[in-house]
């Protein structure tokens, strides 16, 4: 039963390590997600919950151990195909990464621009997104000139307007307020509702446990520490 | 397609100073290239049409006797070169260059004998190049009763060296300057990328292939390139409209050649070649910053 479950994982971890130098960021880490999960990942600063969001999107590349991503291993991936996989992904930063020089509207769309859809879908979509998070006002306005909620709504918008099937947000809400914090909570869960298996890397878990029903992975010094389910 | 020609406008635009001083610098390389090409173009057009056609005077030895007259024109139209044969008797000759030089009449009454020798002038069929024109004339030269042969040997050799010599220099200008077009054109797109690494960085995160990523970068050195030609073009036309219609009225009353603009076909290469030198700078600069 439970090899069965296994087979269905979205996500897959076998033995994953990072170093940096002497430093181990992830010590042996596995881990299954279940389709429509949202998982997570709490621990101190230097824990290493960046660092695993990071291996997931291959941003970093692990030292030992196989990650499978819907069934495709990540240490076989060329590099051509790895845009390909990272469309998978939706991914939120704790810096926005929005580009300053682009307005809201085009940092939504940039995700369906490189899928190569229309223009006439990706307006549609973007719009429709932009009018969920509230921002559909502001679609003309240049991400430096929104409030730090504000941008991290935007970047949420653009993670999930491509509709990937895995959301993976490092400190959504590191630098937000209480009330900002909670929208993008709030929105995050909306799309969880709707399938999207979710990990979102934070350390605060007070929100979490008021928001999230899901499982808490907790790492101390790159070891995967514990598993709960937060009800 | 659209959506990268509209992306690398917006970038021309939101970096103009930068993409102005790129453009006026294939610019200018583009106009030297073309000074020389309509330098060489004309230069090259003269030379054709006086092969083309070319006349030449042969000069017979002093024992020349009329008799002989039918034999040697029937040798010289032999060798097959040949489209018109006038004969000038020495006396013609004379009266000829009396009439010309009419101000020199006491020089001609001090002469006691006409010095001059009877003469043949031909009109010569095409040749390919001057060699062959070289060549034709010593056949003739080699022929009895014929001194030697006056072609315009003397002038149209040194004029050819000559233009054999700027036509290297022109070379190597042209390479020179393309090269530093080439380089301010990898160094540009070299600044367009550093100031938009994060943007860069951002699009590698959602799935942007690295032909989606480069794209506008060739199409921003492809219109740089194109506008750079297109520029150094209009300049070069508008120094000719300004200076050639005198030139040419100058040298229209020696060489029968007016100047011309260049060709569709040298327009074309042109646009061609500056449109290619935006391309490539951008390969060279995307593909050392992407190694």
């Amino acid at each position: 039963m439970n090899a069965d479950k296994n087979k269905n994982s979205i996500i897959r971890l076998f033995n994953v390590s990072k170093r940096y130098g002497a430093k181990l960021a992830l010590d042996d880490v596995s881990l299954d997600v279940e389709p429509g999960e949202f998982i997570f990942v709490s621990g101190p600063s230097g824990a290493g919950k960046s660092t695993l969001l990071r291996v997931l999107y291959l941003a970093e590349m692990v030292s030992e151990g196989q990650i499978l991503i819907d069934g495709m291993n990540l240490s076989r991936i060329s590099s051509r195909k790895l845009p390909f996989l990272r469309r998978r992904f939706g991914m939120v930063f704790q810096d926005f990464k929005l580009i300053p020089s682009r307005t809201v509207f085009e940092n939504v769309a940039l995700v369906l621009e490189v899928a190569g859809e229309s223009p006439n879908f990706i307006r549609k979509k973007v719009m429709q997104v932009l009018r969920i998070t509230g921002m559909e006002k502001k679609a003309n306005a240049l991400p430096l000139t929104l409030s730090g909620g504000e941008q991290q709504l935007v970047a949420v918008a653009r993670a999930v307007v491509g509709e990937p099937a895995i959301i993976l947000a490092d400190e959504p809400t590191g630098s937000l307020d209480d009330k900002a914090a909670q929208a993008i909570m709030d929105f995050l869960m909306e799309y969880h509702k709707r399938g999207a298996t979710i990990l979102v890397a934070s350390h605060n878990l007070h929100l979490m446990e008021s928001t999230v029903r899901g499982r808490n992975i907790v790492l101390e010094e790159g070891k995967l520490k514990t598993i709960s389910t937060m009800l | 397609m659209i959506r990268f020609v509209k992306k690398a406008l917006a970038d021309i635009r939101s970096n103009r100073f930068l993409n102005f001083i790129t453009i006026i610098t294939i610019s200018l390389s583009i106009l030297i290239v073309s000074i020389f090409m309509l330098f060489f173009e004309n230069t090259s057009r003269f030379i054709e049409v006086w092969n083309q056609g070319g006349r030449a005077v042969i000069y017979l030895e002093k024992d020349f006797f009329r008799d002989r007259l039918p034999d040697l024109e029937a040798k010289i139209r032999g060798l097959g070169e040949v489209d018109e044969m006038v004969f000038i008797p020495k006396a013609q000759a004379l009266d000829k260059l009396k009439k010309e030089m009419s101000s020199r009449t006491q020089f001609f009454k001090t002469l006691k004998t006409n010095p001059l020798p009877d003469a043949i002038e031909i009109k010569m069929k095409a040749h390919g190049s001057f060699e062959q024109i070289q060549s034709f004339a010593r056949k003739i030269e080699s022929l009895a009763l014929v001194e030697n042969v006056e072609y315009g040997q003397g002038w149209l050799g040194k004029f050819l060296n000559i233009f054999n010599l700027f036509k290297i220099t022109g070379y190597a200008m042209c390479g020179l300057f393309l090269l530093i077009a080439l380089f301010i054109t990898a160094n540009t797109v070299r600044l367009a990328f550093y100031s938009r690494r994060l943007e860069v960085e951002i699009m590698r995160l959602v799935g942007a292939t690295e032909g989606f990523i480069k794209m506008p970068f060739y199409v921003e050195g492809l219109l740089q390139g194109f506008l750079g030609g297109v520029v150094g073009l209009v300049i070069l036309l508008c120094g000719y409209l300004a200076i050639a219609s005198g030139i040419a009225e100058n040298l229209v009353t020696y060489v029968h050649i007016d100047i011309q603009f260049l060709s569709v076909r040298a327009i074309l290469i042109i646009l061609f070649s500056s449109t290619f030198l935006g391309w490539f700078g951008c390969y060279l600069s995307l593909k050392q910053i992407l190694k």
